[in-house]
């Protein structure tokens, strides 16, 4: 998957904000690389500067207070240096955006077909019928009923699902590059953000995007992702491919944060392993390591002193810590092992019911 | 079930009104919100239920309800042995010693111009426990230190505090009446994951410790999962399923539980891979409006013909294992499988 180019190529990114305690160091040398058609979870705690590391790239932080450096490169282009003028070439049309909540994200003034027919005038330049023809398709390719009918409607005329599904028609309507999208699915019940997470899954097949998915919740980054990133304290401290990070997790923050969820379906009654402390505010980052205070894996001076680089454990697999967990403890942690075997639970239906359900996925 | 439930709730219905009746809006008044239309439920001492569902089922309502904090429109709440409806003004005050509430947000439900410790004492104060200023404080301080915090805190005020550390103070708060009873509503839903973890595991140690009785409602099945005993699924007011946690686990069956089960992300992407989802389609119906005959019809992917019909009622299908589904043999309305689904969606 990694063999395209990337798409999209942040490196060394650093955000900082100066504020009254002092400046505020949010993203701190963070890399990564996206392709066509993949996925890329970046996942942290509030805080952790997850949202900030895109934001930044589009310049969508107050600036100042805010400063951004290091490289974006969109293809060739590098988006750092843009102006806020040069940018709108970007923002919308070769980057998407969807974020959390949609009632914010509309306009509760506007229908829902100014909305969707905004970017692809100024944009692509269509004329108004054109527009609202383009509107019609993208709300059917998102799943929306009667898609033509709704144009004319407001957003608080929709459901959150059914809100979620526009802001996400938005976001594709100038056929971008990449899409980000900012914990889309937090606002929304379980049985709706599994329809959200079917569709995203489904657009990106059909259409070959690229898909950075910040969130808190490992869950839907085990479903949806195929790399991932974890940040604590601005920093990327782990990095890998879906399955070795949920299996053989290596860094103490990545083996902390599993041993501290609850599993649907772990059965067995355990103590869940709490991380001490609280994370560092970005204005008061300690010395060395910036998960030292709070690490049960803490080995000597040096974590207190030096900030550890990233460095690759496996082919494709990167921590930042001068210790890695030792392969039994971070097997020990993984999730796999809590729970049974894939496929195993939940066959007992007296009815049977599951035979007739095994076609379907 | 041989020993008297501490909390017996039966056929608890919590109708809000529909609104006034207004010159813009001629004609009869709108219908009223059925937040909870008929919910019944037990729970014994030093146990655990969990009340899960998602938004706007009703399941913080009912909570509420259980302590008049909303008025029930009908049904009856007994906490232990005595019926909290009939209770007057001054008899309702002396139960609200034995029962407490934990929220979800504690910076909302802490006072910010209070300090903690004030806010711990003020109950104290209104149910004239632990003598006077100084026993009270003593016993704040005590308070504090349990739910693993320094008593000196207590002269702080909430913005000094982190989210899970409000949400400690909020337990500790909780405590001051010595209540039997705490119903728990979204404790964690406002924290980050590293700390939700111990403020579970607090709560686990303090039932273990002080013989506490919880009903914890939640939205995240995994989380109430781990916390609970017996767990009851609610969809649009009513509960749909009761069972222990595991056996709702292992062979959920209705199939709303066995949807939300299914649409719970698992952090183990080869279990994410391997999993058969039933996707739900459509929303939840207006809790004004409900659905005829079985609510959860209009997005039922076993719904057939008599489910418009027929509103099922909690069948027990195993020991201690209820279901409100009329797969589950409601008398007189046995339809062969083959035919639940060729019948159309209404």
């Amino acid at each position: 998957m990694m063999s395209e180019a990337p798409v999209l190529s942040v490196r060394d990114l650093e955000v900082s904000f100066a504020t009254k305690r002092g400046v505020a160091r949010v993203v701190r040398g963070v890399s990564y690389e996206v392709a066509a058609g993949e996925t890329l979870a970046i996942v942290g705690e509030s805080g952790s500067g997850k949202s900030v590391s895109t934001l930044a790239l589009t310049k969508l932080i107050p600036i100042p207070p805010g400063r951004v450096t290091g490289q974006a490169l969109l293809g060739d282009d590098d988006l750092v240096p843009l102006s806020e003028r040069q940018l709108l070439e970007y923002r919308g049309t070769r980057v998407g955006y969807v974020f959390q909540d949609p009632m914010t994200s509309l306009n509760p003034v506007h229908t829902i077909g100014r909305q969707l027919t905004e970017h692809t005038r100024y944009h692509l330049g269509l004329s108004e019928s054109q527009a609202r023809e383009r509107a019609v398709e993208l709300l059917e390719q998102v799943g929306i009923p009667a898609a033509e009918s709704r144009l004319d409607d407001h957003p608080h005329q929709f459901s959150g699902g059914m809100r979620q599904r526009v802001v996400i028609a938005i976001g594709l309507a100038c056929d971008p590059d990449v899409l980000i999208a900012d914990e889309a699915t937090t606002a929304l019940d379980v049985t709706t953000q599994a329809q959200i997470l079917d569709l995203v899954r489904r657009l990106q097949r059909e259409r070959g995007m690229a898909v950075v998915w910040i969130t808190h919740d490992l869950g839907v980054v085990a479903g949806i992702a195929d790399r991932v990133l974890v940040m604590y304290a601005g920093e990327v401290v782990e990095q890998a491919g879906v399955d070795t990070l949920f299996d053989l997790p290596r860094h103490p923050y990545t083996v902390g944060l599993l041993e501290s969820l609850p599993v649907l379906g772990d059965l067995e009654r355990r103590d869940l392993t709490a991380i001490p402390g609280l994370p560092p505010p970005p204005t008061h980052l300690p010395e060395g390591c910036a998960f030292h205070p709070r690490c049960a894996f803490r080995h000597d001076e040096r974590c207190a002193t030096e900030r550890p680089p990233l460095t690759e454990v496996a082919p494709g697999h990167s921590i930042r810590s001068f210790y890695a967990v030792p392969e039994e403890a971070a097997r020990a942690a993984s999730t796999a092992a809590r729970l049974p075997e894939p496929g195993s639970d939940r066959t007992t239906d007296p009815e049977g019911r599951d035979d007739a359900r095994s076609g379907r996925t | 079930m041989s020993e008297e439930p501490l909390i017996a709730v039966d056929d608890l219905e919590v109708h809000f009104p529909g609104g006034p009746r207004s010159i813009l809006r001629r004609g009869s008044p709108p219908p009223p919100v059925r937040a909870v239309d008929g919910v019944s439920f037990e729970i014994r001492r030093g146990e655990t239920l969990g009340l899960v569902g998602e938004s706007g089922c009703g399941k913080s309502t009912t909570g509420l309800a259980l302590l008049r904090l909303v008025e029930p429109t009908a049904g009856s709440v007994t906490f232990d042995g005595r019926d909290v409806r009939a209770l007057s003004r001054r008899e309702l005050r002396t139960l609200r010693r034995r029962v407490a509430m934990i929220f979800q947000d504690p910076y909302a439900s802490l006072d910010p111009r209070m300090t903690v410790g004030d806010a711990i004492t003020e109950a104290m104060v209104i149910h004239d426990l632990h003598g006077d200023g100084k026993g009270r404080r003593r016993r704040a301080g005590e308070l504090l230190e349990r739910v693993g915090l320094h008593p000196d805190v207590a002269e702080r005020y909430p913005h000094e505090f982190s989210g899970g550390q409000r949400q400690r103070v909020g337990i500790a708060r909780a405590l001051a009446v010595e209540p039997d009873f705490i119903v728990c509503d979204e404790p964690i839903a406002a924290l980050d994951v590293s700390i939700q973890a111990s403020v579970m595991n607090l709560l686990a140690e303090l039932q273990a410790d002080l013989g506490l009785t919880y009903l914890f409602i939640a939205h995240d099945l995994a989380a109430v999962q781990h916390v609970s005993d017996r767990i009851a699924v609610m969809y649009l007011g009513r509960i749909v399923e009761q069972a222990d946690r595991e056996q709702l686990y292992r062979s959920p069956g209705h199939p709303y539980t066995q949807a939300l089960l299914s649409a719970i992300p698992v952090p183990s992407p080869a279990h994410e891979r391997e999993r058969r989802r039933t996707l739900l389609e459509g929303d939840v119906p207006s809790p004004m409006d409900p659905p005829s005959g079985c609510r959860f019809r209009t997005r039922c992917p076993e719904v057939f013909e008599a489910c418009g019909r027929v509103d099922p009622a909690l069948q027990e299908v195993a020991e201690q294992h209820h279901v409100a589904c009329l797969l589950h043999g409601e008398v007189g309305t046995e339809v062969p499988r083959s035919e639940h689904r060729d019948a159309a969606r209404t």
